[in-house]
This record gives structure tokens, sequence and C-alpha cells, in this order.
């Protein structure tokens, strides 16, 4: 299968300029790669970069070292340069992030907050909420929720709302962070499912899952983060 | 979307400087503004967000620079070389001033109604029965009561002032608004009805937008991109998520970790 996506000699630090110019390193050389159909799961404890990694190729952290690379089609951009204008469009056509927290938007109703991905890329707003509420549904989020703004749902319902609204679109390449984490065995089983037929449809995805059954099922190679960490690099 | 694939921006500012005397109002900013974009300019008060605003908006000529519009009809004009007529053409029909106070940009002894079809009189329309229905539309669009279209904003709370405003401003479909701490002094729930009402209306409409706000999470509700400024100068700007969560100056990272989480 084509590689997707591509991590060269990536590394960043954190400057800390209220702690006196402190500087915290979190990885050096990270370099791994995710072919079409394949998730890449990281490795490591806590601390160790992983969601650094995955808020970098997102372009939600700058990049400081090296390149990360996004094959669309016959074009391949690196992210790391890339003028904000090009991350948002590959936001909207070609990265996902599935996260389990929910930044609410006022007023924007719960379907309508899983809908709105996939509307951007062009489905009607008809089609686009029946989807939406089909998800919801397998998700077991409670049909009385869905007209409602996920404001004031519980910590639980609103994680699931999110992971809806991360997996209702059409991207090439989707991250994962932590969705299943604080899930119950029945909801932890539907965003398998939902990893597996993204899988089938040629989607490559970096995820992290401490949860070692989930990781254990949609797992076809674990990259180990610590590797990467500076002290191991020095 | 026509954002992501725009092929020329719509705006472009060369170096733009403003003193006042021998004081720095804002000084060498540069940058480009593309169709569909919202770029937020952040910074405290005295930073030279609004000075910059208004150098834009030609409402203030900058001492140094030079500020480049696309026309309707493809052509890059430099704003200050435009006549008189054509600026102010520019300003009544292709573009929108939103301003902090809502007195500043209605005309508030006149009817809600009339402060929006006055915009679409100024752009030719002399049908009345169409100006009022076009009104009525947009009044709605904004959540005002139609009953409340003879009424003049003086009766009118802080918050539909604000959406009477908008709807002002909207109604003979800018290209480009420019807003000026757009929801400063409103209560929090009035806050969040219009910024939610800002972001459909700017997604809904395609617009451009350049946002001056002092409130961090009104520009990361809106802007796609975000400026910082302090004492006059951009220190710091790029995607807004990455600004606002990677930030990299010593001055954005205490803007950052000023705010208060609720």
């Amino acid at each position: 299968m084509p590689v997707r996506l591509y991590l060269n000699n990536v590394g960043k630090a954190f400057t800390m300029h209220l702690q006196g110019g402190a500087v915290i390193p979190v990885v050096e050389n990270v370099e791994f790669s995710v072919s079409a159909g394949e998730c890449v799961v990281l490795g490591g404890p806590s601390g160790a970069g992983k969601s650094s990694i995955l808020k970098m190729i997102y372009g939600n952290y700058r990049c400081d070292e090296g390149q990360i690379l996004v094959t669309i089609d016959d074009e391949i951009i690196n992210v790391a340069g890339a003028e904000p204008r090009k991350i948002l469009g590959l936001r909207d056509s070609t990265i996902g992030y599935v996260s389990q927290f929910l930044r609410t938007i006022p007023r924007v109703s719960a379907e309508d907050v899983v809908a709105e991905p996939l509307i951007a890329q062009g489905t009607s707003e008809t089609e686009g909420r029946d989807v939406a509420r089909a998800l919801l549904s397998r998700l077991n989020v409670p049909e009385r929720l869905w007209t409602l703004p996920p404001a004031t749902f519980s910590g639980g319902e609103q994680q699931r709302v999110n992971i809806a609204r991360g997996f209702i679109a059409h991207y090439p390449i989707l991250l994962l962070d932590e969705p299943t984490a604080s899930l119950d065995a029945a909801n932890r089983a539907v965003v398998v499912r939902l990893v597996e037929e993204k899988k089938a449809k040629g989607v490559a995805m970096v995820g992290i899952l401490h949860d070692q059954d989930v990781r254990d099922q949609i797992a076809d190679r674990i990259v180990d983060v610590t590797k990467f960490g500076s002290e191991a690099a020095a | 979307m026509n954002l992501f694939h725009a092929e020329d921006p719509l705006l472009q500012v060369h170096n733009v400087t403003r003193y006042y005397g021998d004081r720095i109002g804002c000084s060498e900013v540069s940058f480009d503004l593309w169709p569909g974009e919202v770029l937020a300019i952040v910074g405290e008060s005295g930073s030279g967000k609004t000075t910059l605003l208004n150098c834009l908006s030609t409402r203030l000529a900058p001492t140094a620079g030079a500020i480049e519009y696309r026309m309707r009809d493809g052509a890059m004009r430099n704003l200050y070389q435009l006549t008189e007529a054509e600026r102010r053409l520019l300003m009544r029909t292709d573009w929108g001033f939103v301003h902090q106070n809502a007195a500043d940009g209605l005309r508030m002894n006149v009817s809600a109604g009339a402060n929006v079809g006055e915009r679409l009189m100024a752009v030719g329309a002399r049908h009345y029965g169409n100006i009022r229905s076009t009104a009525d539309d947009w009044l709605g669009r904004v959540e005002i009561d139609n009953e409340r279209i003879d009424d003049d904003p003086r009766s009118f709370s802080g918050g539909m002032r604000q959406r009477l405003q908008i709807a002002r401003n909207l109604v003979t479909q800018p290209r480009l608004v420019f807003m000026d701490e757009p929801t400063g002094g409103l209560d929090v729930s009035v806050q969040a009805r219009l910024l939610d009402l800002l972001r459909r209306l700017v997604a809904d409409l395609g617009l451009s937008v350049v946002i001056v706000t002092h409130d961090l999470a009104v520009a990361r509700l809106l802007s796609h991109r975000i400026m910082v400024m302090r004492h006059g100068n951009v220190i710091e700007a790029g995607l807004t998520d990455q600004v606002l969560d990677d930030p990299r100056e010593p001055y954005t990272q205490l803007l950052v970790s000023s705010i208060l989480q609720v």
C-alpha cells in the first residue's frame, strides 16, 4: 500500500519563557511512515511525546526540525513548513483528528457538531445530519440529546459526540488521540469497529491508545516513542 | 471551499507604519488576507491593533507603507490612491465596519429598518417595498424580532444594537468586514449568541474579516489566523490554534497563560 504519511527527522522542544527560558526537549529524530490502510500506534509512557507528535502532524504544534510529509494524490505537502491556509485545507480534506476533548461551540446542537466536517467536505446538510444521527446512535448517545448543544452533557457523552465528529468525514489520514479512554466496553467495541471500517477504506491512522485490549485489536505496528527521547538520542 | 483554493489574496499589506508624532502606532506590518479568511489581531490596549485596523480601513492614513485591495473587477488597487468617490463607494458596498460601540456604526434616531435600508439606498436601491423586505429578511437573520423594524435602536438592548449593526453592514453583501472588539462590553450570554451568529454568517457568506480583539477565546472561535501585537509590532503570527496552543514568544506565552480557565 502507498505511504500516506512520512515523518523525517522530526524534533521539537518547548521554550518556557515564563520559567526563565527553560528549554524542555520533547522529541528528536522522529522517523516513521504510515501506509494506506495501516494503523500505527505510538507506544511509551506519559510524557514521552506521543501527543506532541500527533499535534505536530495536525499542525497544531510547530515542528522545530525535520519534515512531516503528507501525500495527497500526486502531491506531497510538508506540514512542517506549510502556510496556515494550506494546513487548514489539509484539515478540511486530508487529515482528521479524533480526540476525547470536545471544544463546545455555543448553541450548536450535537448532531450539527458531528455533521459539520462532513458538510464541509461537500455533503448536503440533510444527508450530513442523517449520517451524524446514525453515528450518534451507534455510539449510544441518547436520541433526546441530539438536538441539544453538548455543553451541558456528561463527560462521557461529550466524548462520544467528539468521537462521532472525528470519524464522520472522509480523511485519508486519521489521528487518534486516546479515543477510547474512559469509555465503557460496549462503546470501546464500537470505536474498534469504526477504526476497522476506516482501515478497510484505506485510511492511514496514527494512534495513541493506552487501552491494551483496543491496542491489540487495531494496531498493525507499534512505534516506541521513547527511542526518540532526547536523552536516548544523546 | 474557496478559502483554501483561492489563487489571489483579497488584501495585501506592505510595511504599514503609522507614527503619532514621535510615538509609534504600528510599525512595518505586512500580511496577505485571502478570500474567506478571518484574521484576528490580538494584543493589549495600546499595542497598536486599532491603529492598524484604522489604517487598513482607510480611516487613518499610514505614515509609510502600502495597502492593496482586489476590486470587484479583479484589479489590485492601492487604497490610498483611490479617489474619494471610489473610496466611499468601497466603504459603503464592498466593505463593512463593525464598531465596538454600536452607536458609532448606527444612526440612532432612525428606525432599525431604515438603518439596514440606508446602505441599500446608498448602492442605488430605490423600490421601497424591496428595501423593506430585504431589511426585514436581514433583521430575521440577525435574530431581531420583525415587530421591531420600525423602532429606533435607542430602544434596543446592547446585544440587539450590535446585531443590528451587523445586519446594516452585511446587507450590501460586502467581501471584507473590519471588526473592532465586536463583543466588547456585552454580557457573556449575549456575547456567546453574537459569536455564534458571526461564526455562521462569516462561513455562510464566505466573508473575509479582520477582527481586533483582546479576547483570545473570541479569536479562537472566529479566526483562522492570528497576529499578536505588542508596542506597535507584530511579534508572532500564524494559524490560530498553533499560536494559542504552542505560543513561541514570551509575551504570547504570557497572554495565553493569563486566560482564566472556566
